[in-house]
């Protein structure tokens, strides 16, 4: 495992080298095209040497055509002459991207990555247009793998593998030690109080679809606390959103009553659409806050603007509050109206802490192994930037 | 239960609404068409909503009731307009039927059906098809989010960091070490597997002053734009209602 490991390290170093140094091209050349690299066909980069006497005032305009001959009538690309220098060129070379989906009519387009475009440099200024530069041509085509985002593909590999490796290991080594989180045990007493008091827990979704991983979290720590509330035989109401959201949480809960030996006390009208939009979703659970009066309340998600309105109307019914949210904007809120405030990765640390399942402990070991990889690439990598070697960041480099 | 204080309450709050509105539109500062009527709407609806701030009553859940249906109701729309028209019914059914330039679209059939199978979930004998449909979203919304997460988050995030911690002058190499400092121990805080104690637990604890530095400056800055969102209600209300203000 650890040679393959240091494999992979190894082709990150070398790949990400490679990769910088695309199609470009190396001397003085004069104005060339060429097909845009990691791109899906639609578009040509163009590439010429600066001049003496650049400025705001003189424009460089870039004429495109079908054919070779002409007519260079279409306008492909107008810009000063002191703009889109290509980065690490030190401004001796401009760099510009032209979308060719745009430049002719609909039949041209649709033909494809086949056409060949013919560009016509001219340099334009108050005084004359002079045509710099031969006429370049190049045919867009599209590339199945983005070689920009290797390092992306190379890090998911490595940090898969630590993850299945954790499992493994979780899976022999039974009990692996979590951390205390205050707001994951203060579930139980959140719904402790309300079973004394004959109230119903509310638990919220977020304002996000099934594809966000919050959500999917936010799934996760809803069986658990469905499987609890059987348990104790407290009502439970879920409100959504989403319909997919709602059609996912009614088959979670159901599935936790199920396995609390409770289907017949499961409701399936507690599980509920409140409403389709963000404001009126915020006004359906204030209204419910109020008239139903939870004893606890769960905001479990994704939040927007309206977490403050939530929350504050569930601290004034007096409801023992639990929020947990990955919304760095949406934090400061609940941490201010709610009694327990899980941040960001405490959310999805969440489910392994209540289910302590092998999988989900594994995966949270893993997770911790790979902020400790990245706590120490970042120092390392400042100091050698301090240093004047970028080596570390070009391997992360975002694509 | 509604006390007798608050139906009086109430009923000369929605007299004397009715009395403004009607002075305002006999003195013509609100036009008897469609914009003054609009006004008035809108004005009752915003203070219906604002009755909630004394506590739940009648009027509120009417404007609670018709938010929740006109927004269900727009969303129809939305869906139909937006997705069914164009990239169903328009793509594959009318095509069909008719002749157009470009033929049906059969690659439209599998989405649809997926879409179809969530509605039988109100079949007892066929619910269990509406889970391809959840399988489907959940592991497309998985494959999707995971290797943007890595570029968009983790990379992006990464990128900053990589710069010289002497930047040249001294704020600037201060404000860059209290960067490092802030992201490592803020790292720290999220390990789980370790417990918070000793040299660990007081790096976290540092980490934990950092978030609530950054919470407390996102309090502030939100609180101020949900002031001006307050301005701009009242100005509706003081302005285009009452014309108290210009």
């Amino acid at each position: 495992m650890i040679k393959l490991f240091i494999t992979f390290v190894f082709s990150i170093l070398i790949l990400s080298c490679t990769s910088t140094a695309f199609a470009m091209g190396g001397g003085k050349s004069e104005f060339q095209a060429f097909d845009t690299p990691n791109d899906s066909g639609k578009s040509i980069t163009l590439r010429w040497p600066s001049s003496p006497g650049e400025s705001d005032h003189v424009e460089y305009v870039v004429y495109a055509s079908t054919t070779k001959n002409g007519p260079f009538e279409t306008e492909a690309l107008r810009i000063k002459s002191n703009d889109m220098y290509e980065e690490g060129s030190d401004s001796s070379y401009h760099l510009a991207v032209v979308e060719t989906d745009k430049l002719f009519n609909k039949e041209a387009s649709d033909n494809g990555s086949s056409i060949e475009y013919f560009f016509k440099l001219v340099k334009v200024s108050n005084l004359d247009s002079t045509s710099i530069g031969v006429i370049a041509s190049a045919t867009p085509k599209g590339n199945w793998f983005n070689s920009s985002r290797l390092n992306n593909f190379i890090i998911l590999i490595i940090f898969s593998i630590l993850t299945l490796c954790c499992i493994k290991h979780a899976k022999k080594v039974p009990g692996l030690f979590i951390r205390k989180i205050k707001g994951l045990d203060a579930i139980d007493d959140a719904l402790g109080r309300a079973t004394e008091m004959g109230k119903p827990a509310l638990f919220v979704h977020g304002l996000n679809d099934m594809d966000s991983i919050s959500t999917i979290a936010a799934i996760n720590i809803l069986g658990r606390i469905a499987l609890r509330v059987a348990e104790y035989d407290t009502p439970l109401k879920v409100s959504n959103i989403y319909p997919i959201v709602l059609s996912v949480s009614q088959e979670v809960v159901k599935e936790s009553y199920l396995e609390a030996g409770r289907p017949d006390a499961y409701v399936e009208d507690n599980v509920f659409l409140a409403a389709s939009e963000q404001f009126p979703y915020v006004v359906a659970l204030s209204g419910i806050m109020t008239r139903e009066k939870p004893a606890a309340n769960f905001f479990v998600g994704y939040f927007y603007a309206e977490s403050l309105i939530l929350s504050e109307t569930g601290a004034a019914t007096g409801a023992i509050q639990i929020a947990a949210t990955d919304a760095f904007t949406q934090l400061p809120f609940f941490i201010t109206t709610c009694d327990y405030t899980l941040m960001g990765e405490e959310l999805y640390a969440a489910s392994a802490y209540l289910s302590r399942e092998p999988l989900l402990l594994g995966s949270l070991r893993a997770q911790d192994i790979i902020k400790g990889v990245l706590i120490g690439v970042i120092i390392f990598g400042a100091i050698l930037a301090t240093c004047g070697v970028d080596f570390i960041s070009s391997i992360f480099r975002p694509g | 239960m509604i006390k007798k204080t608050d139906i009086s309450i109430m009923t000369w709050i929605l007299i004397a609404f009715g009395i403004i509105n009607i002075i305002l539109l006999a003195t013509g500062k609100l036009g008897f068409n469609a914009k003054g009527i609009g006004i008035i709407t809108a004005v009752a609806i915003t203070l219906a909503m604002y009755s909630f701030l004394y506590k739940d009553n009648p009027v509120f859940k009417i404007a609670e009731n018709l938010f929740v249906g006109v927004a269900m109701g727009y969303s129809l729309i939305i869906i139909w307009f937006n997705i069914l028209k164009p990239d169903v019914f328009e793509a594959l059914i009318v095509p069909m039927f008719k002749d157009t330039e470009i033929g049906p679209q059969y690659s439209v059939i599998v989405p649809t059906l997926l879409g179809f199978f969530m509605f039988l979930r109100f079949s007892t004998k066929l619910s269990w098809l509406s889970r391809w449909s959840f399988a489907f979203i959940v592991g497309m919304g998985s494959g999707i989010a995971i290797p943007n997460f890595i570029n968009a988050i983790l990379l992006r995030q990464l990128e900053p960091m990589f710069a010289p911690l002497y930047t040249g002058s001294f704020w600037g190499t201060v404000n860059t070490i209290l960067v490092l400092v802030g992201v490592v121990s803020v790292l720290f805080y999220f390990f789980f597997s370790m417990e918070h104690k000793g040299a660990i637990g007081g790096v976290s604890v540092v980490g934990v002053w950092f978030l609530m530095i950054a919470f407390g400056a996102s309090f502030g800055y939100t609180v101020m734009a949900r002031m001006s969102l307050l301005i701009g209600r009242m100005q509706f209300l003081l302005k285009d209602w009452l014309g108290i203000i210009q």
